[in-house]
């Protein structure tokens, strides 16, 4: 037995600068959180708890203005993320269960391509493209444009629980003559559920999150919550903001959490 | 259990088998007609001519690219010179876009360490608790670090009332600033792919290396370094790449005199003075150097792996 051991696993310091590391993640949203609840209209002095900017998100004079964004934006975001949800799906299913095919390296490629071009390129070109073929931009070109950018984020986790499943159950049901579309429905399909889940609420997420490309292919007249509040906050912030950006810093969680939760879940019944 | 019941790993399946293309068209077709073909639209109209309420004659010009570097003069009869503005645009974006990936090297890769020497059940917690603040909306995360850093910000109030200082440290509108706020934007990026190499390594290797007496340091440097090193370039080239294009931090927290791309960009498709030729160059430029910077790293990985 040698007497000193080096200890190559742990560094004096590295567990500090992950507490710093969480900390530059966090305090700004908690902050940003406490102070949604000040009673004051500037958002510097602090005058007490009360819910009173939250009552103005819903009630308030821009309160027709937010919900008419979020109701874009939540219906955006769930019609793009359920198309992008299912090209996935698909596109999993022939990368994990269909064997070698021909251009099967380009489909790789092809499936992460929005995540690879910049965001503001992804803008440009989509804004240009809608404008040459005479596309009136508005609710449509958003959708059209959201469902491009979700379908990796909705392929990542389910082409990795497809490959985490092993196809003897498919072929088993192959082999007493099910057709291949029963296969996939009946016995693929269910033990998928957990991948498609998240897929699904992690392209919500994006679809939701989305401002740059939003805001060069959404055209004039039609806002989505993330250009409603870029376009106050470029007057300046004002408390209201404060409570908006708690209220969807709420929702984004809540939907990680629940992705994670069910991701899990279907980890541990394989 | 399932894993016993077929020696068929899910990856190697073929079931179907020959139905490959037909289920990847969907995906082939809404990509390559929202996204390839568009950007081969771009790259045509920044070879046309521009209108001036925004938008394109179709008339073939090299005017673009020729404004982006060369000058001539007011009034465009002067003999050209290289034109420093959109050089320098974009030079300050790679430098910005640079310190923002240390910053988060300095910060992610002890995280990253940190959280793969954790015993495997708490892992997924730690990773996930990093992932989190990605997940939320960018342009909240951005506004959050701008009121933290505003002259009567938070931070500033806290420091004035703890008595270091007097006066408000000025924070908002600098190059700080937008460091900050990228790397605030994409510090999951770099702590992720780290994680999963020092993840992968098997740490009985450096306690052999120590039987062999070797130092800490040559351990250090011979045995983790090799097994580390993909996921630190990895996780440089998520944070880099992102960050050159980026619009929110630099618009949001750096102001008018921080001026990085994306705000070049964006500026030539809003209002009147825009320049719809000179932003598709712009981001034709911007697409080539992220292309450069991904196939010199593709080009790596398999020289790495042969």
């Amino acid at each position: 037995m040698k007497a000193a051991r080096i200890d190559l696993r742990h560094f004096t310091g590295f567990p500090l600068i992950t507490g710093v590391c969480l900390i530059l993640l966090y305090a700004p949203l908690l902050i940003v959180a406490v102070y949604s609840f000040n009673d004051s209209p500037s958002i510097t002095t602090w005058e007490g708890l009360s819910l009173r900017w939250y009552r103005d998100v819903f009630f308030g004079v821009e309160a027709s203005k937010f919900k008419t964004a979020a109701f874009n934006s939540i219906t955006i975001a769930s019609m793009a993320a359920t198309v992008a949800t299912i090209l996935a799906t698909s596109a999993a299913t022939a990368m994990s269960r269909a064997g070698q095919f021909k251009g099967k390296s380009v489909s790789f490629a092809l499936i992460n391509l929005p995540l690879m071009v910049p965001e503001i390129v992804t803008a440009v070109a989509t804004l240009i493209f809608f404008s040459a073929i005479g596309f009136t931009t508005g609710y449509l070109s958003i959708l059209l444009a959201h469902i491009v950018f979700c379908i990796p984020f909705a392929y990542l986790p389910i082409s990795a629980r497809m490959q985490g499943i092993p196809d003897g159950y498919e072929q088993a049901a192959l082999d007493l003559y099910a057709t291949r579309w029963q296969a996939f429905r009946l016995i693929l399909l269910p033990l998928m559920l957990p991948g498609i889940l998240s897929g699904f609420l992690l392209a919500f997420i994006i679809s939701l999150d989305d401002f740059i490309i939003t805001s060069f292919v959404k055209g004039a007249g039609i806002e989505t919550l993330p250009t409603a509040i870029f376009g106050a906050v470029k007057i300046g912030i004002k408390p209201n903001i404060m409570a908006i950006s708690t209220l969807l810093l709420v929702v984004s969680i809540l939907f990680v959490t629940l992705s994670y939760l069910i991701g899990r879940a279907g980890e541990k019944s394989n | 259990m399932a894993g016993q019941l077929s020696s068929n790993n899910g990856n190697a399946s073929n079931i179907y088998q020959g139905n490959g293309l037909t289920l990847m068209l969907p995906s082939w077709l809404v990509i390559c007609v929202l996204l390839v073909v568009p950007v081969g639209i771009m790259l045509v109209y920044s070879f046309l001519t521009k209108e001036f309420r925004g938008g394109v004659i179709w008339e073939f010009s090299l005017a673009a690219y020729d404004q982006f570097f060369f000058y001539r003069g007011l009034f465009g009869d002067e003999a050209p010179t290289i034109e420093w503005t959109y050089i320098a645009i974009f030079w300050r974006s790679i430098w910005q876009a640079g310190l923002a990936t240390i910053l988060c090297l300095i910060i992610g890769f002890p995280t990253a360490w940190f959280i793969a020497t954790r015993p495997p059940s708490s892992r997924a917690f730690w990773l996930f608790l990093i992932t989190i603040p990605y997940w939320v909306n960018l342009l909240i995360r951005t506004i959050s670090m701008k009121f933290l850093i505003r002259d009567e910000g938070p931070i500033n109030e806290f420091l004035i009332w703890l008595g270091p200082i007097s006066e408000p440290i000025h924070m908002i509108n600098t190059n700080f600033a937008v460091q900050l706020g990228l790397f605030y934007s994409y510090l999951p990026f770099m702590v992720l792919p780290i994680y999963a190499s020092v993840e992968r390594y098997d740490f009985g290797l450096s306690e052999a290396a120590a039987d062999l007496y070797a130092s800490r340091w040559v351990t250090l440097r011979k045995i983790i370094l090799p097994v580390v090193k993909p996921g630190v370039i990895a996780g440089c080239i998520l944070v880099f790449v992102p960050s050159l294009g980026a619009f929110l931090a630099p618009d949001l927290l750096g102001g008018a005199k921080n001026f990085m791309i994306g705000s070049l960009i964006e500026e030539q498709f809003k209002g009147n003075a825009g320049n719809w030729p000179f932003g598709a160059a712009a981001a034709m430029i911007l697409l080539t150097m992220v292309l450069i910077v991904l196939i010199i790293y593709a080009r790596a990985q398999n020289r790495e792996r042969t």
